[in-house]
């Protein structure tokens, strides 16, 4: 079994396995990164979102082969409890969550949508959303956290 | 101070030793316990609340554990909103005569007037200065080793500093940042993952098995472990058996599978069913009454929890012990239930909570937890992971049965109901593991355990009957009750229970009298409600929601064209249309919702959930072109002290939006060969683009009324105030759920 070369959170690795593994195997599994998680395996819940060259992918159905040395980002990439990312400040800010199996793959749609499109309408980021599945009811919360995001990004480089 | 409560909670007789729940191992650390686990809902901050207070100790000195079987209290199961109303409640009682007895010992060592110690973030203080001792210096003195009196003085509302405060979630950062938090992150050196190949019915025998054909999908090394109707597939690489496990079911043949009727999908098949029948409340109306009567049906299809992630548990079986982490809401129950499936000792095995998909009731956790528990005593020493596959947890996990409820009142001679009688038609809302040895793989197990007796708490808080009985002041209630034994699929508790049909059922009808009546839906119900909370919340809602009608005074006399035997029934309404708008002034906006043009409407719904827990009031606005969107939704809810002001908020929410769900999309879809709904596009539901705009108010949060449960408060009115406005805007009411394109449609055809 030929590794396989690819940039998982700036970190160039090469990945032992077959071909056809899920990109989400991959990471839980092969790199530990346990971050992004599994929900349907069917690309219909979001659970599993990724960043793929920036675009927003769902892992689950992303086979290992179709991202050699491409970067994909995952939450643990996004930041840090000492370094948060805007998106993840937001959330603790906006209490936005409840069981949580969600927020990673909806924080990573969330990251694609603001780099287009930095002061998206509420309804443009529920859209952009409407590919990730929150069951807790936690929808009105997270759509603040992203306003709010989107805004202190806004401020930030403006600044 | 509050007075003391009459009696000892039975969580403090079943768990009474003060040292089950706090102990304070090290310095500048409290160790509080709690047999609650965090499900999503919050209850961890908030019982750090309540423990700092009761203690006097800042909330960061506070280490919670929560869930253990070797560990914590056993509080039985997480769920029925109970955890602060009950939990909480306990724990309180504890933490305040843990400081009692501190500072007794404290005034009788160094000679100190009782009345003038207290203690500030776990150090004694005299006068209000700082003293030399604190909990960890007169630790060694004060022997917690004893029974729980419950006779501690629990400090009012005005004296808390933490309690009542919207403090931050303590398990949302690990969310937030993708920390290994959950069970399914766990990982253990050498640990197998496991799939299971489920019997398609219960008693459902296998004839045969073509393991070659499985093995040839497996593209590394895979077991097939049997027993009996046990199978499971094994291996180290979870890709591999993840696969295999997907085609596995089609190389298996099955004895005893018997077609089940798709039709039962719907609830109406309930109605033909034999039931065990029970009678609660009012002896029977006189029949010989002269009586103006009215009934109507409503109905609802089984729910699943759809949780967002399938169930996951962890086993090892070693040195004849047993350990098991597990997202069950029960460690406690869930252990007794494997250790009759094992034939194990109960002191063999111990059952810790790890932190799952939210499960909003009885999902397929516990049953994860015994199919990794019965692999791991078969291979002794190896850590076996089980992780359901979705379509597994849609497909077998035990869903919230169908129901049909039907109101029947007599009416006065003002329109209101003297005599209601709430008739619910329902398969059992509980089979949890606990109580019956209710797992799929004990089933699957030789010499399987007999079928658990269906069941029905009594009311309150009752099951498939739970809020059957109406809050309002009606001379005479009673609830019928057909519980059904048979059901096509499994069935168990979720959210709500039959709160959310019977609320349903009783706030649209409530709405349907008011419309005969030719009032306005807030005064009418306020004209038959006295209990001022309930109240209170009503006027609340109705204010937030600019309800036109609120200073309309109450009753103001029965249209005199309303008199005579009828029915509210499949005709729709006969009565006169609404005299008094509910919405917003502009009255109902009727375009054609059949072709073009869209049609608004509002409507409000009221209960106390269980009739013992939070008073929650609603208010929904909807705009239906052949669908219906909900738009707007306005909550009022008082549950007493409010622990956490913000949590409480965000459970009125979630609740909100998992109903809106239920009430536009959800029903679990059937074929021959039972759920057929087993992923995301045949299981709809809410997207983040059809949730409405949520407002909740809190009602009397800083009070020194006790604590009550809210998390399961918003569902019921919810659902029942979405069917009111739904009725509004078309002018005909629909009273089956869920409320699809097809029964709009419908329902316009009628109007």
């Amino acid at each position: 079994m030929q590794p396989i070369p690819l940039t998982v959170n700036g970190n160039a690795v090469s990945v032992s396995a077959d071909a056809d593994t899920p990109l989400l195997d991959v990471l839980r599994n092969h790199l530990g990164l346990v971050g992004t998680r599994f929900g349907c395996g069917a690309e219909q819940c979001g659970s599993c979102m990724v960043l793929i060259d920036g675009n927003p992918e769902k892992s689950c159905g992303t086979a290992l082969s179709t991202v050699v040395g491409k970067a994909v980002l995952t939450i643990e990439g996004l930041g840090t409890p000492e370094h948060p990312h805007p998106l993840q400040q937001a959330f603790l800010d906006e209490q936005a969550g409840q069981c949580g199996y969600c927020l990673s793959g909806i924080l990573i749609s969330a990251k694609a949508l603001l780099d287009k499109n930095p002061s998206p309408s509420r309804r443009e980021i529920a859209i952009a959303l409407d590919d990730n599945i929150c069951r807790c009811g936690s929808h009105p919360r997270i759509l603040r956290a992203i306003e709010r995001a989107a805004l202190s990004m806004r401020e930030g480089s403006a600044r | 101070m509050n007075t003391n409560p009459p009696t000892l909670p039975p969580l403090l007789l079943d768990n009474p030793r003060l040292d089950q729940w706090v102990s304070f191992p090290e310095p500048g650390h409290v160790t509080v316990s709690t047999g609650r686990v965090e499900i999503g809902q919050g209850v961890l901050t908030a019982m750090r609340q309540i423990a700092a207070d009761e203690l006097d100790v800042a909330p960061e000195q506070i280490r919670l554990q929560t869930g253990d079987t070797d560990l914590t209290p056993n509080e039985g199961y997480t769920a029925g909103s109970q955890s602060i109303q009950f939990g909480g409640v306990a724990l309180r009682l504890v933490c305040a005569e843990v400081r009692g007895l501190f500072l007794d010992h404290a005034a009788a060592a160094f000679g100190y007037a009782r009345a003038d110690l207290a203690v500030r973030d776990g150090r004694v203080t005299r006068g209000g200065a700082p003293t030399a001792h604190d909990y960890w210096s007169l630790a060694a003195g004060v022997d917690l080793a004893r029974h729980a009196t419950g006779r501690a003085p629990i400090k009012d509302a005005s004296e808390h500093r933490v309690v009542g405060q919207s403090a931050p979630r303590v398990d949302l950062a690990a969310k937030v940042f993708g920390a290994p938090i959950f069970v399914h992150d766990m990982a253990m050196e050498g640990m197998v993952h496991a799939r299971i190949v489920r019997q398609p019915r219960r008693g459902a025998t296998i004839r045969a098995v073509d393991e070659a054909a499985i093995r040839r999908a497996a593209k590394a090394s895979i077991e097939i472990l049997r027993d009996g109707n046990f199978l499971a597939i094994l291996g180290a690489d979870e890709t591999t058996v993840e696969a295999v496990a997907a085609v596995a079911p089609g190389h298996v043949a099955w004895d005893g599978v018997d077609p089940i009727n798709p039709a039962q999908e719907e609830a109406r098949w309930l109605l033909q069913q034999p039931s065990i029948d029970r009678v609660v409340g009012a002896p029977p109306a006189d029949p010989a009454q002269v009586a103006i009567r009215r009934e109507a049906t409503y109905t609802r299809m089984h729910i699943a929890h759809a949780s967002i992630a399938p169930s996951c548990a962890m086993a090892l079986y070693e040195g004849g012990h047993l350990d098991v982490w597990t997202h069950t809401q029960g460690v406690y129950p869930l252990k007794a239930a494997l250790a009759r499936t094992l034939k194990l000792d109960p002191s063999a095995i111990s059952v810790r909570h790890v932190q799952g998909p939210g499960c909003y009731g009885h999902n397929g956790a516990d049953d994860a937890a015994a199919d990794a528990a019965v692999i791991a005593v078969r291979k002794p020493g190896i850590p076996v992971r089980v992780r359901w596959r979705r379509e597994e947890e849609f497909g077998f996990e035990p869903v919230s049965p169908a129901m049909v409820t039907t109101v029947h009142a007599i009416l006065d001679g003002a329109g209101r109901p003297s005599d209601w009688t709430t008739e619910i038609w329902s398969g059992r809302h509980s089979s949890r593991p606990g109580g019956g040895g209710n797992l799929l793989a004990a089933e699957a197990l030789p010499d399987p355990p007999p079928a658990p007796p269906p069941t029905e708490s009594s009311n309150p808080p009752g099951a498939g009957t739970r809020n059957g009985e109406p809050l309002y002041d009606f001379p005479a209630k009673r609830i019928h009750h057909h519980l059904i034994a048979e059901t096509p699929v499994r069935t168990s508790s979720l959210r709500g229970l039959g709160a959310t049909l019977n609320v349903f059922a009783i706030e649209s009808f409530m709405d349907e009298l008011a419309l005969e009546a030719g009032l306005d839906p807030v005064a009418y119900r306020l004209s038959v409600l006295a209990d001022p909370r309930a109240r209170a919340v009503i006027e609340k809602v109705a204010a937030m929601s600019g309800w036109p009608t609120l200073d309309n005074p109450p009753l103001p006399g029965l249209d005199p064209g309303i008199t005579g035997e009828g029915r509210v029934g499949a005709g729709g309404p006969t009565a006169p249309q609404l005299t008094l708008s509910p919405a917003g002034g502009e009255g109902r906006v009727r375009g054609s919702a059949a072709g073009g043009g869209s049609t608004k409407g509002r409507g409000i719904a009221f209960a106390r959930y269980k009739n013992l827990a939070a008073y929650a009031a609603i208010v929904a606005e909807v705009e239906i072109e052949e669908i219906v969107r909900v738009t707007r939704v306005w909550c009022a809810a008082d549950a007493g002290l409010v622990i956490n002001p913000d949590g409480a908020k965000n459970q009125l929410e979630g609740g909100t939006v998992q109903a809106v769900s239920w009430a536009l999309k959800e029903g679990v879809r059937l074929d021959t060969a039972g759920i057929s709904s087993r992923d995301w596009e045949t299981y709809p539901v809410l997207r983040f683009s059809e949730v409405p705009q949520i407002e909740v108010e809190l009602v009397g949060a800083v009070s020194d009324n006790p604590p009550l449960g809210i998390g399961e408060a918003s569902g019921g009115p919810t659902v029942a105030a979405i069917g009111n406005a739904v009725a509004h805007a078309l002018g005909a009411r629909i009273r089956d759920l869920p409320l699809t394109r097809d029964r709009v449609m419908a329902a316009l055809l009628r109007a």
